[in-house]
């Protein structure tokens, strides 16, 4: 009953938004909520009829009090009021009853809603952590996080508001209709006709209003705009001394704005006067009539006082639960449009994952065998169960990854790597080099599988890598990408993140690895120092430290390193540097690299450009070639 | 505060007077018909009289119209009322902010000012709107009823009294509880919010570590714990519904025994019974419409604040009393500057800095991130004024000249993207664009889609130019030019305008090694001035660089003009 902000006759006016299968979405919502709430579901509903018909019967007794209680007893010389105060009783205790279901409906609605909510968040994210990155590449962050904010909270409001309300509105209107028709149907006539003329005046209106809202709604998003984009370019607003005419251009807009605003909230405010005096014509009207009725030879209609005075009770409140209808029924459809996106994102396919070798950890016997143990020894072997015999194989992991012939596209129609054989023997440095978008991050995205190839083959010690299982896979391989992501927690465990069961001695040693061991102590919590915002109160240099830590614990065979591009703050850069360097000791590693350093301590180079592979070598032999490594090397751009 | 607002709703007093006044007018004439039905009960039916019926019934007809009018006219003024106070605050922070210095816009942030502007004014619009037409009402309603059904029947009536007296604690004390629990449960929900936001920007690292299941585990007992505040917070609210009922029941229930005896005892008729069950619920609604109103005053007051806070702001930067209009030449002196952007911090941005340029030269500022770089020159075009010492142009102090006069002669042609797009999209009437290469008349598309990054430069460097400044400052901190372009920008300079005094702010060597002077600066503080030469023997800080980022080490693939 309590009105909820922003007021629901607002929310009535605003444009409907597009939902394209209503029916399909409002069904399944229901499923959802059954699935778990089934028995709670139904006891709603249950309480619901039983709150209603309370109410009615509480408005039917003051026809029975005036006509079979305090008229006979006018007439009485004695009155005895004993059957009046059991009658009272009675309704009082049905009244208590439709309080007590009243209750009892929004508290089960409360774990109803709150339920459902908690599993749909629940499930939605753990759906987006098995989601394959390509879909957070092609879905602006922005819109995932709005599923999670404005669409839960709009499904919130219907769960908890209008489903109730709607199935509450339904049931008074049906009973007091047959209440009206019951004490009176002439007056229940007039009365039906003038709601009738309510809904019609209400729709012009809301028409006109919808109309207004849409203005309205289109203005402030220019005037929003224009704001947004004069605030973040107020720097250069005043540099160059544009005050005077952004002034001008905004001055349009307000008054543009203002314009539409005042017109669609005076339609929206004018309906409420209109429903409210058009219920009291609708009062007035059935009064006279009603009272004419009443006085007229009572033969005809049998409308006694009583009657009059409980009909015209009923009359006041049957528009409530009409109006409410309408009202709700636009935020049952705000909900279907953000429910429609919450099952979009549902539906999403999951990363495949067809791979069955694993990896697991072994223990090399005497004689040269490897067995797999539980417990961490440091070596690690690939689990081949062979489809056809069922035979188990274990191939020891080596770090020998091979690229061959891999062509490879965001989409099908548009390669961007094509032809690409690459060879990496254990423990050795392949360095990519190349202008941007020449496709380096995209070889290192296919390597741990972010994305499947379209042509060619990948092998990791001799298997398919569409044979390994994602999760063994990226295991095997430790990253540590240019952009640094942490998470709110302490660097402790920020740093655990590499390797969950590490110890904190083990954090500290590959935090020392990473040479971040000196600047972590100098925080003021130390290692316990909560991480804010993703390390904003870190410098660019920290944070890279705190990434190779991380990879650092993980201790993978193989690694993949996106470089950061240099700055002047040398001394930093020399930590960051060196600390990569120990970290790439005796890894497999593929770098994107931007130093030349680590490009010609490399094993390997491979220069691309356009998603080719135009040259490859040791950095001597590239020079010797003069081609592109070498016009990028000496810097003369031809 | 509330003066600071108020007085925006100059233009829109008038509205803001007649719409109350419509609103107690409906509200008293609403009050009023069932009055009229006491008598139409009464003296009509129960009297057979059915020419008092009609007539009774006519001026309730009347009372209906009269409401309906005012209503009607209640909603016009309302909605001219807080649509013109909404927009005359837009005004008003938008002008004030367009005085704001730099360290203004900084104390509240872009994201900051643009949430004022918008969300701040739509929730002032709406709350103003309906103080004006419901805060009114539903007072007024109370009253009036209560004193209606207290000329009725004073004893009846005190059975109101007490039920409002109840329900007003119980809601308050509801309210209060609910409030506290929600601040709670929306700070967890914040929480919950961002650590999905850190997912999605961190699902790379998620995954390449198989963190899946990890960040699948905290989310579900994050989440689970929010359902349990949920739960605990609603739990309470939704007490307010049936503690409604109640008091509505209890009203009908004591009103229809009371009045029965009162009726039978000859002190009431049946015709104000039922006038005084039609008040009870009027009285209820309009004090639940009361705790609602309070709730979403309480939920603006926020936003008054911030929006009063905008206004209320003086700019940090003013012109002086009789500023100087004319710049005599470009030179530049900075004596001992010392600056830091907040009072509070503990270690200056710019810490004793003594340069003096000659016009027309050509100086380079290295640094690394953080080195104060572009602090430094900020405080030439006086975004900033400093903290200690003086900055003086063309001999004089910055802060004497009229500040549209020393920002034209001290032109940025700032190389960031971003930014270069804005000038441009800023200036896209102005008389440059025919100039323009290309000669386009289109409008730049937000984001410079249309341009590309060449064109995008030259376009920057050309709008520098034309406004032939005193002062030329080119911050290529994060520009990708290639060499040969910028020998050729470099070429423009010397040609065209040889007595500008032009500042290079980088971070590679490389492209000040032809500056005459060139200033090493490092954590706010100078480290050498000299020119190339020079610093590579002086300066060892200096010549590592150079070496590093030509030929043992530095970035690959940024070197050449790939």
């Amino acid at each position: 009953m309590a009105a909820q902000p922003g007021g629901p006759h607002r929310r009535n006016m605003q444009p409907r938004p597009k939902v394209k299968n209503p029916g399909k979405t409002f069904k399944r919502l229901i499923a959802l909520i059954m699935k778990r709430y089934k028995v709670q579901f139904i006891l709603v509903f249950i309480c619901i009829i039983i709150s209603v018909l309370a109410s009615v019967q509480g408005t039917l007794f003051i026809k029975n009090l005036i006509d079979d209680y305090i008229v006979p007893m006018l007439s009485q010389p004695t009155p005895d009021f004993t059957p009046l105060l059991l009658a009272i009783s009675r309704v009082a205790v049905f009244y208590l009853i439709g309080a007590a279901a009243n209750y009892a409906q929004s508290r089960i609605m409360v774990y109803v809603t709150q339920g459902t909510m908690r599993d749909l968040r629940c499930d939605l994210f753990q759906h987006m952590e098995s989601l394959p990155i390509k879909y957070f590449d092609t879905h602006p962050h922005g819109d995932i996080m709005s599923v999670y904010t404005n669409d839960v909270d709009t499904l919130r409001q219907m769960i908890s508001q209008s489903l109730p309300q709607v199935f509450n509105s339904v049931i008074t209107i049906i009973s007091v209709l047959a209440s009206m028709f019951a004490i009176s149907v002439p007056l229940t006539l007039v009365t039906l006709v003038m709601v009738f003329a309510v809904m019609m005046i209400s729709k012009t209106l809301m028409g006109k209003s919808s109309r207004y809202f849409l203005a309205q709604q289109t203005d402030l998003g220019k005037a929003n705009g224009y704001i947004e984009e004069m605030m973040k370019g107020q720097k250069v607003v005043k540099v160059f001394n544009h005050e005077k005419k952004t002034m001008e251009d905004f001055n349009e807009l307000n008054e543009t704005l203002f314009r539409s605003s005042y017109n669609a909230n005076m339609f929206a405010n004018i309906l409420m006067p209109i429903n409210a005096q058009m219920g009291n014509l609708s009062y007035v009207l059935c009064a006279v009539v009603g009272g004419a009725l009443a006085t007229a030879a009572s033969g005809l209609f049998g409308l006694t006082l009583g009657s009059l005075v409980s009909f015209l009770s009923f009359n006041k409140s049957f528009s409530m639960p009409i109006n409410q209808v309408s009202q709700q029924i636009n935020s049952i459809i705000m909900a279907l449009a953000g429910a429609e996106r919450i099952f979009s994102l549902l539906d999403e396919p999951s990363e495949k994952d067809e791979g069955y070798v694993t990896l697991v950890n072994v223990r090399e016997e005497a004689d040269g065998t490897l067995t797999e143990t539980k417990e961490r020894t440091g070596r690690w072997a690939w689990k081949h169960t062979h489809q056809a015999t069922g035979e188990i194989e274990y191939k020891p992991l080596r770090g020998d990854l091979v690229m061959d012939d891999v062509d490879f596209g965001y989409t099908d129609d548009k390669m961007v790597l094509h032809n690409v054989t690459i060879y990496a023997n254990p423990g050795q440095k392949i360095a990519f080099v190349g202008s941007t978008g020449a496709g380096k991050t995209t070889i290192t995205n296919l390597i741990n599988r972010f994305y499947d190839i379209q042509d060619g083959k990948i092998r990791y010690d001799g298997i398919n890598i569409n044979k390994i299982k994602k999760s063994d896979l990226r295991r095997s391989l430790g990253i540590v990408l240019q952009e640094t992501n942490l998470f709110s927690d302490t660097i402790m465990e920020n740093i655990r993140y590499g390797r969950l069961d590490a110890t904190d001695e083990e954090v500290i040693a590959a935090a020392k690895l990473a040479n971040a061991d000196s600047f972590i102590r100098q925080l003021p919590d130390g290692y316990n120092t909560v991480i804010k915002a993703d390390g904003g109160n870190l410098s660019q240099g920290q944070r890279q430290m705190l990434a190779i830590a991380r990879a650092a614990v993980a201790d993978p065979p193989a690694l993949i390193l996106d470089e950061a591009t240099s700055s002047i703050d040398t001394r930093t850069e020399k930590m960051v540097q060196d600390s990569m360097d120990k970290l790439m000791k005796d890894r497999t590693t593929f770098v994107i690299a931007h130093r030349l350093s680590t490009v010609k301590n490399s094993d390997c180079i491979i220069v691309l450009e356009q998603g080719r592979i135009i040259e490859r070598g040791t950095h001597d032999q590239l020079l010797e070639q003069k081609g592109k490594y070498y016009q990028l090397y000496t810097g003369n751009a031809s | 505060m509330i003066k600071t607002l108020a007085v925006h709703i100059k233009g829109f007093v008038w509205d803001s007077v007649l719409t109350p006044v419509f609103m107690v007018l409906e509200v008293i004439m609403e009050t009023i018909i069932p009055l009229l039905m006491a008598t139409m009960i009464d003296d009509g039916i129960n009297k057979g009289d059915m020419n008092h019926i009609v007539i009774t019934g006519l001026w309730m007809l009347l009372c209906a119209l009269i409401a309906l009018f005012a209503g009607a006219m209640g909603a016009v003024f309302g909605a001219r009322a807080s649509a013109g106070f909404a927009k005359n605050l837009r005004k008003a922070m938008f002008e004030n902010i367009q005085t704001f210095s730099f360290a203004n816009i900084d104390k509240y942030s872009t994201a900051g000012l643009v949430t004022r502007m918008t969300t701040d004014v739509t929730n002032i619009q709406n709350s103003y709107q309906m103080l004006l037409r419901i805060c009114f009402r539903a007072p007024v309603n109370l009253v009036a009823a209560m004193t209606m059904a207290m000329l009725i029947n004073a004893r009846l009536a005190s059975v109101y009294l007490i039920a409002v007296a109840i329900l007003a604690l119980v809601l308050t004390f509801i309210t209060i509880r609910t409030y506290k629990y929600f601040s709670q449960v929306f700070e967890r929900y914040d929480d919950l919010n961002a650590s999905v936001q850190e997912n999605v920007t961190s699902i790379r690292v998620v995954k390449a570590f198989v963190r899946e299941g990890h960040e699948v585990g905290k989310f579900h007992k994050a989440a689970n714990n929010l359902y349990r505040l949920f739960v605990k917070a609603e739990n309470l609210m939704v007490a307010t519904s049936p503690v409604m009922m109640l008091t509505v029941y209890g009203c009908i229930i004591i009103i229809s025994w009371l009045g029965a005896n009162m009726i039978v005892g000859g002190s009431l008729t049946t015709g104000e019974l039922t006038t005084m069950l039609t008040y009870c619920m009027q009285i209820l609604m309009s004090l639940m419409m009361l705790a609602f109103i309070f709730v979403m005053l309480t939920m603006s007051l926020a936003s008054a604040k911030r929006i009063a806070g905008v206004l209320n702001e003086k700019s940090s930067l003013t012109n002086p009393g009789n500023p100087d209009y004319e710049i005599t030449d470009g030179s530049i002196d900075f004596d001992n500057v010392s600056f830091s952007y907040s009072e509070k911090s503990e270690k200056p941005v710019l810490n004793h800095i003594d340069l003096h340029i000659g016009a027309g030269e050509t100086i380079g500022i290295v640094g690394g991130t953080g080195s104060s770089k572009t602090s430094l020159v900020n405080l030439i075009g006086r975004l900033y004024d400093v903290t200690d010492g003086s900055v003086k142009v063309g001999g004089k102090d910055v802060r004497s000249y009229d500040l549209e006069t020393l920002r034209d002669g001290v032109a940025v042609a700032d190389a960031t993207e971003e930014e270069c797009m804005e000038a441009c999209r800023l200036a896209c009437a102005d008389e440059f664009i025919q100039s323009f290469p290309e000669g386009y008349h289109t409008k730049i598309e937000q984001g410079g889609a249309n341009v590309s990054g060449g064109q995008k430069q030259r376009l920057c460097i050309a709008r520098a130019l034309l406004k032939k400044p005193k002062i030329l400052i080119l911050d290529d901190s994060t520009s990708a030019v290639d060499t040969a372009t910028d020998a050729k920008i470099r070429r423009a300079f010397a040609e065209k305008i040889p007595d500008t005094t032009k500042l290079i702010i980088t971070q590679r060597v490389t492209s000040v090694v032809n500056a005459d002077r060139i200033v090493v600066l490092e954590n706010g503080e100078i480290l050498a001035v000299g020119n190339h030469d020079e610093l590579m023997k002086t300066c060892p800080a200096y010549a590592e660089t150079y070496i590093e980022q030509t030929v043992g080490n530095g970035d690959f693939d940024k070197k050449g003009g790939a």
